[in-house]
């Protein structure tokens, strides 16, 4: 059985590679490659997987699932300009792509126990989001 | 790991089999049989997988995705009548919202290779159609 929390925090960033030109940026990433930067309103889904506690019939204590969800993602990036004070984005861009691989990677090992963390899904806007689950 | 993209588009249809009776297909279909037919807000989901490009940071191109749903979907369906405007319904293949789903990934994907193959992302692959009729009637297919 699985079980999704979701929250919300919002960030800027701009997706932009040092080593092509400013033609190739705009061409791949578009508007996002404005050097000034932009922000959204992310939503993270997180999907865990477990079966119900035959005494508590929960999968998971969700509070701990909101803390841990606060604490490693959450008060990390909100309203943070994730280029400059969210490492590895110093370095890596900021796709969503590379965010959902990120995010997976401070959950991962938090969810250890009865359940396990299955999918990671990152929605950049409504209309756009990915699916990461560790490959 | 797994992108996905949606679109929306109005289009109108009747649901109605030549080869059934009236009374078949107001059983089988209820009010989508009315002659006239009627018209939903359709919300379509494109998603496509594929391997991590670490240099950009990207599984595809959004602005080959976008331009191959533009095509062979929105371009053709937006504001259209299904049953009379799109050729895979003229003839006898119902425009459910089943049907639908399959003709949608059958023209992405035909369209798929030529626009991909080239592309920085050669391995993206389609894999699956969603489509919202309304919000309680959901249609889902995977790739090919």
């Amino acid at each position: 059985m699985q079980i999704t929390r979701k929250v919300e925090f919002s960030a800027s960033h701009l997706c932009y590679h040092p080593d092509l030109s400013e033609e190739q940026n705009r061409a791949i990433y578009g508007p996002a490659s404005n050097k000034n930067g932009h922000g959204h309103n992310y939503i993270l889904e997180v999907t865990l997987d477990g079966a119900p506690d035959p005494v508590t019939g929960m999968i998971v204590d969700l509070k701990e699932v909101k803390d841990v969800l606060n604490r490693e993602v959450v008060d990390i990036m909100d309203h943070r300009f994730l280029n400059y004070e969210v490492p590895p984005f110093d370095k890596v861009i900021p796709t969503v792509e590379n965010l959902a691989i990120d995010i997976w990677k401070r959950l991962d090992g938090h969810f250890q126990g009865a359940a396990r963390l299955k999918n990671v899904r990152v929605f950049e806007t409504e209309d756009l989001f990915v699916d990461y689950s560790g490959q | 790991m797994r992108l996905t993209r949606r679109y929306r588009f109005s289009a109108s249809h009747r649901l109605y089999a030549d080869s059934l009776t009236e009374t078949e297909n107001r059983a089988i279909f209820g009010k989508c049989a009315n002659p006239f037919g009627h018209g939903h807000d359709y919300t379509l989901e494109v998603s496509v997988r594929g391997p991590l490009d670490e240099n950009t940071g990207r599984v595809v191109d959004l602005d080959l995705l976008d331009g191959l749903v533009r095509r062979t979907i929105l371009d053709p369906m937006e504001h259209s009548n299904l049953n009379v405007d799109i050729g895979e319904f003229q003839g006898e293949l119902v425009p459910t919202t089943e049907n639908l789903a399959i003709v949608v990934r059958d023209r992405i994907a035909d369209g798929w290779t030529p626009v991909f193959e080239a592309s920085a992302f050669p391995h993206v692959a389609l894999d699956k159609i969603r489509i919202e009729e309304t919000k309680r009637n959901i249609f889902e297919v995977s790739g090919l």
